[in-house]
């Protein structure tokens, strides 16, 4: 059991407060960047759609985990971001354009759904923002001159000081370094005056506004933020996809975004990781026992919903909190091994009601 | 000097009129108590001095402020902290980031500085975290620091957003029911803090509150309403014993 220290309140703006945590956080990123060294191309793919779900989560995390504002359209801004992305690349710009083009005009597009979303909680916002994924995978199918409608559209390779990006570990690393900075982005505005804002509006909007939060900037902020790092996922996906369809941008990749986030646990940054790495690996996981399970089950329709319901359900049942929420049990349990009790994280009577997610 | 002055404040909601023609000011450094029975329009008018509420007619100055130009985010900047009846603290944060809220309207840090975390960033938050550790070591809250809100007891949350309301610096301080929930022991210190937050922050205390023996400690004015209207006003001996006030509470007899 770790008893640190402080002597300094310095230490706590620390995002590593402690050896532990830059010696095994610092391994992390080390192990990321070496893995094209060890893994093939196919698992390569795989690690590189993980890295643009968790990019894609840390957007809704924003808005959903820490602004508490449910999103049931992000798939929307992912759309916005990998058309605008595939779109600069076929005029010839380079993604030093294409990419913060892509970050921009999700944003913009955020903005136009935070105006009248942040007025808006619950089960409402909910609706409106499904409604802006529907409105904007229908333009995508409409708008041929850009997306080429339905037929869809190639995707060019990404581009950087003219060089091509072909290979699918450069790929990788380039989406990794992008979502290290966009991991980093968000941990600075959480322990910032803005990130405790944030927490302030979801917990409870009244006494934020008491304390001289103004919810509605903060929840505009929240959009524009989440819609920016959105697009940027949404770039990366369409060249991981490289042949875009409007029909990938549906309401399942939303509900999965939200799926994601949850399982992994709301309110976390780490949760973003953990509830990407699980979707990622149980549709790879799925895809391969569809391959080697007997036809008659395997080539059943509807079986990848069916296991994500049957987890969701049981996350929501047995462990509320997600995974991360269990792996810090896990973790106290190992460090205060022979005395940890149950009671510890047991949960304690709230004393009020107002509408919050958490 | 009046710190705060009311005058002909209504407010309906439907048919009933909650708050019907409440006027009263507030001294400055004084501690000003409002009793009456439940559904009296106590908490209303707290609510209306927050903003949350438009009233129906009426007058709100604070300092040579009009209130009622003002939105609800704009009151904590003015300097009125409150405070509320059934907690309203941040749950699934730790005790000293709730405290940080406190500190927002201090804030003037840029949003991009604040997501590059810059020195000048990191410069206000130390200044914030001392301001918070004073408040901290005034209400004798270290021990609770950096646990989860949802996590601590009841009379310690009442603690914490008293703590979280005296972080914003306020000139005039609203208590909503600063007792209520509490033991006999909590109230008692209750009474003594108020005394501390009087004496030693200079701050104007506005407090609603059900336990005559603190009001009787703290105040020097009593505003005693009933249905919305104004009963009486005085010091408390003479508020407790109007004769209005005891039938408001304890029932005519018969």
């Amino acid at each position: 059991m770790r008893i640190l220290f402080k002597t300094n309140y310095k230490q706590d703006l620390n995002l590593a407060k402690h050896g532990g945590h830059r010696f095994w956080y610092g391994l992390l990123i080390l192990v990321l960047f070496a893995a094209p060294l060890i893994l093939g191309g196919y698992y390569i793919g795989e690690a590189t759609r993980i890295l643009i779900y968790a990019m894609a989560g840390l957007g809704l995390m924003v808005l959903t985990g820490f602004t508490g504002q449910v999103s049931l359209g992000h798939a929307a801004f992912l759309a916005i971001g990998a058309y605008t992305n595939a779109w600069f690349l076929a005029q010839g710009f380079s993604s030093f354009v294409a990419l913060p083009m892509a970050a921009l005009l999700s944003m913009i597009g955020g903005l136009l759904v935070a105006i009248p979303a942040a007025r808006m909680s619950g089960i409402y916002l909910a609706i409106a923002t499904l409604a802006f994924a529907i409105i904007v995978e229908d333009f995508a199918g409409h708008l041929n001159s850009i997306t080429g409608g339905n037929r869809g559209m190639m995707v060019d390779v990404p581009t950087l000081f003219g060089y091509q990006i072909w290979e699918s570990w450069e790929l990788y690393l380039f989406v990794l370094s992008i979502l290290v900075v966009a991991t980093l982005a968000v941990l600075n505005i959480l322990r910032s005056p803005l990130g405790r804002a944030m927490i302030a509006v979801r917990d409870s909007e009244v006494s934020s506004q008491a304390l001289g939060v103004n919810p509605m900037k903060i929840k505009v902020f929240a959009f524009t933020v989440s819609a920016a790092i959105t697009g940027l996922a949404g770039a990366f996906l369409a060249h991981y996809m490289s042949f875009l369809t409007p029909q990938i941008f549906g309401i399942l990749l939303s509900i999965q975004l939200l799926l994601m986030i949850v399982l992994g646990g709301l309110g976390t940054v780490h949760g973003v990781f953990f509830g990407a790495v699980l979707i990622g690996v149980l549709e790879t996981g799925i895809s391969i026992a569809k391959d080697t399970l007997p036809s008659s089950i395997g080539g059943l329709p509807g079986i990848e919903p069916f296991v994500f319901g049957v987890i969701l359900i049981s996350v929501i049942v047995f462990e509320p909190t997600g995974i991360y929420g269990r792996w810090i049990k896990i973790r106290s349990y190992m460090e205060f091994f022979p005395i940890y009790r149950r009671k510890s994280f047991k949960r304690q009577r709230t004393y009020l009601k107002t509408e919050r997610l958490r | 000097m009046n710190l705060l002055e009311i005058e002909n404040l209504s407010i309906s909601f439907g048919g009933v009129k909650a708050v019907d023609d409440v006027s009263f000011v507030v001294e400055e450094g004084s501690v000003y108590a409002i009793i009456g029975p439940n559904g009296a329009g106590k908490s209303t008018i707290f609510n209306l001095l927050s903003r949350f509420y438009e009233p129906l007619s009426g007058q709100l100055n604070f300092a040579g402020n009009d209130l009622l130009e003002l939105r609800a985010k704009d009151i904590a900047r003015l300097g009125i902290a409150r405070t509320f009846q059934n907690l309203e603290l941040f749950e699934h944060a730790s005790v000293l980031q709730n405290l940080l809220v406190g500190r927002h309207v201090h804030n003037s840090q840029s949003w991009w500085r604040q997501v590059l975390f810059t020195s000048s960033v990191i410069e206000a938050e130390l200044e914030h975290r001392r301001k918070v550790e004073e408040v901290i070591d005034f209400l004798e809250l270290a021990h609770y620091r950096n646990q989860m809100i949802s996590g601590l007891p009841y009379g310690v949350r009442k603690k914490i957003e008293l703590a979280r309301a005296l972080c914003i610096e306020p000139k005039l301080l609203l208590l909503d029911e600063p007792s209520s929930g509490l033991n006999p022991e909590e109230t008692e210190e209750m009474g003594f803090w108020i005394e501390d937050i009087r004496r030693d922050l200079n701050m104007t205390v506005v407090l609603i509150e059900h336990d005559m023996s603190l009001v009787a400690e703290v105040s020097d004015r009593v505003l005693a309403i009933v249905d919305g209207k104004v009963v009486t006003e005085g010091d408390h001996t003479f508020v407790q014993s109007h004769p209005e006030v005891v039938s408001a509470y304890l029932g005519d007899v018969q």
